[in-house]
């Protein structure tokens, strides 16, 4: 097996946020490294207070996880569990919309905000942390959007060819 | 005496390879290469393994070439568009057309090129006009394939022996094509006869030379023909540099090896971009959507074209389990009787110039990454009209808007893979388009559209912010242009350059910033002007709790005091207009008229000296909850003004002083803000499956714009599939539903519509 590209370390300055530029420009100029997958998991793993196996990492914010249960749930790194991985985690966060002047100038000048009787914004917020945790900017009445849809067996199994993550046993 | 079918009868040897005719050539390749899964039926890469040193060079050579012949071919042009923005391509096909090599610069048209070629090889221009050694055509006809009538293909063919072994397509955008407004991407076309002067595939010139007639009558039909003449310069000799080389490597390598190599350069971008998504995406379905006004209410336009409406794109990106790519965009709204319209080659193309500079970031752009995927492109959408009447003069409104999602899409794959680094939140939308016409300031008929735009803001990453004032999407190497050299070419001088605070979405990492430009008129004699861009809406979403980029407005004035106040010496507006909600180029000069508002598109309107108008270029979306950002970066935006005063706090939660114009964020008191702000936030929102309750009741009552209902009835229209989830989303009867014709707009260009049983 190949030397590891990037260690824990970098990857874990790279979820920070807190790489010089040249380190970031030389990692997007360079070849992809085949490992990264398992490095990132397990980096992440480590940022979380919580022991449910981390299956995905599927935003800033959020995983999804395995249950000891067996189910793979949405969950945010503060704990709070939205829903099955496979239902839209939106539908089961708090929502705030931006449908009037007044709060669209809250983040813009009037002028730059999209027109409310054209757009709103939505935010989704974690209901336990309150982490803003997607916007959408849409047309009123717009369903609301089931960003991502991942086929994690396939993934697992057909394209990284390593195991599915297992829950610890207890004791 | 011949029958018809006898004096069309060929009378030449075909050709195409071993005794075919390119038609015959083409459908050998679609047929084969579908039957097979491998391009051309290429299963073995024999050439590139079996003499991996040699096949390398060859593809060295031709894609430095092609690189080199745009370098070199630009200094040609006169053209601040080409010559400046570099906004120019060349690339090299197969017999058959399909790319092999590309160039760098607006990379959209290898397909569009593309397209061109196919349409004569489909046509039979083997038997008539004619395909010869020497020959030149031309075409920018958007139903052909082309993104927009200012694209202006030069191919010319390669003979080897006889035999066709190839085509070079150089493309540049030409400043102005004699549409019905003036600049290259003008607003006033709703027709394709409104479009200006369009050329369809036509032969015009034979041994290297163009013929008379097609100088005179091209430059007879277009504003500005020295920036026509000289663009066309340009492109024959990038042609014809192109053509040298490969006569060249087929001398030295062989024309066997040649063919070979083509062949397997391609399957081998099909393997390699397959190989790419299996590498840094995620099997699964990723969706977005994207949206952008088309304000036409009340617009100098014929009637039935003075409607709003929105351009409404969804999109639903499917990576299959084998890595096929697929992208469908069904649900999306209807043509119009706007220039936004577009053609499939040109939304599919597009996207090829988005996955180089994420996906597939290397120099093999050629169609091999076409055969590894697939797209939904609905009939009678915007980017499929069903009648040729449409009108694609600014086609990029709403190119740039639907691929917006793309970005975001892929990015959530790159955000589960751990490639931070590839995150990209979307993409400004890259306007204003400030253009206009007439007999400039050195007494010639001319036309302007400020390219400016290829320098907006970049969408925010997951690991830094977006770059501001930098780039756009459609030339990965954009550049803003110099000021003195626009000044030297338009009637327009510089009141000032400054980024506009905020115009980057706010994020964890902010969308990179736009900024603006004021210009004031200056030595025309007769000129109009007209802006071009998003205003009522946003055209992204921001990615995983960042705020879209900000959306566009107007700013203009006519007839001032301007020429009054410089003579006494007076303040006069300057720079940028950096807080509109307390503008200050109004306290400085006094005017007839002032249009400051959301109506970003806009019709011509003359344009006088010491008038004054401003181009506004958008900014980025932005990545993350912007509570998240660290505070010393906001106060670096404090003090480098990227966002304004007051939205430190109300947006980033930074609470700071300011000493002798220093700004500082005071750490301890942000932390008790930001808390604060989170408290709020579970304070005024709900959960969503109540709030779903609310607006289901909106639905149900019809309480929303027209321009909204419209978009809604227009895509219930043309897709069943939209229609069906978006009830199955509300859980909504089979009572209720929107139509067009009970909202009293056009019944013009209306044809497919499942409500009628004749789609």
């Amino acid at each position: 097996m190949s030397e590891q590209k990037y260690d824990h370390k970098v990857i874990n300055e790279l979820v920070e946020g807190t790489l010089e530029w040249y380190q970031i420009k030389n990692m997007m100029s360079s070849h992809k490294d085949p490992e990264r997958f398992k490095v990132y998991r397990e980096v992440m793993q480590e940022r979380v207070s919580w022991d449910d196996p981390i299956l995905l990492p599927l935003g800033l914010h959020l995983y999804i996880v395995l249950k000891e249960n067996g189910e793979r749930i949405v969950k945010c790194d503060c704990g709070h569990e939205f829903c099955d991985y496979k239902e839209n985690w939106k539908l089961y966060a708090n929502i705030f919309v931006r449908d009037t002047e007044e709060k669209m100038n809250e983040v813009y000048p009037v002028l730059m905000a999209p027109d409310p009787e054209w757009q709103v914004i939505r935010e989704y917020y974690c209901p336990s942390c309150a982490a803003q945790l997607e916007v959408e900017a849409v047309t009123p009445w717009y369903p609301v959007i089931h960003d991502f849809e991942p086929d994690i067996d396939t993934f697992y199994k057909d394209w990284m060819n390593l195991p599915l993550p297992e829950v610890k046993s207890k004791g | 005496m011949k029958t018809v079918d006898e004096v069309q009868k060929k009378t030449k040897a075909p050709i195409g390879w071993d005794g075919k005719t390119l038609k015959e050539m083409r459908a050998e390749i679609d047929r084969v290469s579908k039957e097979t899964g491998y391009y051309a039926g290429i299963k073995d890469l024999t050439f590139k393994e079996e003499d991996p040193i040699r096949f390398e060079k060859i593809f060295s050579k031709l894609r430095g070439g092609v690189v080199h012949a745009r370098e070199t071919a630009k200094r040609v042009a006169a053209s601040p568009i080409v010559e400046q923005e570099g906004e120019l391509c060349f690339s090299l096909y197969t017999p058959e057309a399909d790319s092999i090599v590309t160039s760098t610069g607006i990379i959209i048209h290898v397909g569009t090129m593309g397209a061109a070629i196919k349409f004569m090889i489909e046509n039979d221009y083997e038997d008539n006009p004619g395909i010869n050694d020497g020959d030149i055509f031309c075409n920018n006809d958007n139903h052909v394939g082309n993104v927009h009538t200012c694209d202006v293909h030069t191919l010319v063919p390669i003979f080897w022996e006889g035999e066709v072994v190839g085509w070079v397509g150089g493309v540049t955008h030409v400043i102005d094509t004699g549409a019905a407004g003036p600049g290259s991407m003008p607003m006033g076309p709703v027709q394709r006869y409104d479009d200006g002067y369009q050329v369809t595939c036509r032969k015009i010139g034979e041994n290297d030379e163009l013929s008379k007639d097609w100088l005179l009558e091209s430059t007879r039909s277009v504003r500005g023909a020295k920036y026509w003449t000289l663009d066309e310069k340009t492109r024959v000799a990038g042609c014809h540099m192109i053509r040298d080389l490969v006569l060249d490597v087929i001398r030295e390598e062989g024309v066997d090896n040649y063919k070979r190599f083509i062949r397997e350069i391609i399957e081998d971008g099909r393997r390699g971009f397959v190989n790419q998504v299996k590498m840094m995406t995620i099997p699964g379905k990723y969706r977005g959507v994207s949206f952008i006004d088309v304000p036409f209410e009340g617009l100098d336009l014929p009637k039935f074209a003075q409607q709003n409406s929105i351009i409404h794109t969804p999109s639903e990106i499917t990576i299959h389990k084998d890595a096929h790519l697929e992208i469908d965009f069904e649900g999306s709204s209807r043509w119009g009787w706007h220039p936004f319209n577009a053609t499939p080659v040109s939304i599919t193309s597009g996207i090829w110039v988005m996955l180089s500079q994420t996906l597939v970031p290397n120099d093999r752009i050629n169609d091999g990454a076409y055969y590894a995927s697939t797209f939904g492109i609905p009939l009678g959408s915007w980017f499929n009209p069903d009648d040729i009447r449409s009108a694609h003069s600014n086609t990029w409104h709403g190119l740039v808007a639907g691929w917006t999602p793309l970005w975001r899409g892929l990015s959530r794959g790159y955000w589960g893979r751990g490639f931070l680094e590839e995150i990209n939140a979307g993409n400004a939308h890259t306007s204003n388009w400030l253009q206009g016409g007439g007999y400039d300031h050195h007494g010639e008929l001319s036309a302007l559209n400020s390219f400016e735009s290829a320098a907006c803001g970049v969408g925010a990453s997951a690991v830094k912010d977006g770059i501001s004032h930098s780039a756009a999407l459609w030339n990965p190497e954009g550049d803003m242009g110099d000021m003195e050299i626009w000044e030297i070419l338009e009637p327009l001088l510089f009141m000032g350059r400054e980024i506009l605070p905020g115009s980057g979405g706010a994020g964890k990492f902010r969308g990179g910033n736009g900024w603006q430009s004021l210009r004031l008129g200056w030595g025309a004699k007769e000129w109009t002007m007209l802006v071009a861009g998003a205003g009522a809406m946003a055209t992204d979403c921001g990615l995983m709790g960042g705020y879209p980029g900000a959306a566009g407005y107007r700013f203009s004035a006519y007839n001032t005091d301007l020429k009054e106040r410089i003579e006494k010496r007076l303040p006069l507006p300057l720079g940028g207009d950096t807080d509109p909600d307390y503008p200050t180029y109004e306290k400085n000069m006094n005017a007839e008229v002032v249009n400051r508002d959301r109506q970003a598109v806009t019709t011509q309107e003359e344009f006088d000296d010491y008038d004054l108008i401003l181009n506004y270029l958008r900014g980025g979306p932005g990545f993350g909850d912007p509570l998240d950002r660290d505070p010393k970066l906001v106060e670096e935006d404090l003090n480098d003004r990227y966002i304004l005063h007051r939205y430190a706090e109300k947006v980033y939660g930074c609470v700071f002083t300011e000493k002798d114009g220093e700004y500082k964020v005071d750490l301890e008191a942000t932390k008790e803000k930001r808390k604060q702000i989170r408290k709020e936030r579970l304070e005024r929102s709900m959960p969503t499956k109540e709030w779903m309750k609310k607006e289901k009741q909106k639905i149900l009552n019809k309480d929303a714009s027209k321009q909204v209902q419209l978009m809604y009835a227009e895509s219930f229209a043309l897709s069943e599939k939209f229609t069906d989830e978006f009830k199955e989303f509300w859980n909504i009867g089979d009572d209720w539903m929107i139509y067009e014709e009970d909202l009293n707009v056009t019944k013009l260009g209306r044809h497919i519509n499942r409500f009628k049983n004749n789609a």
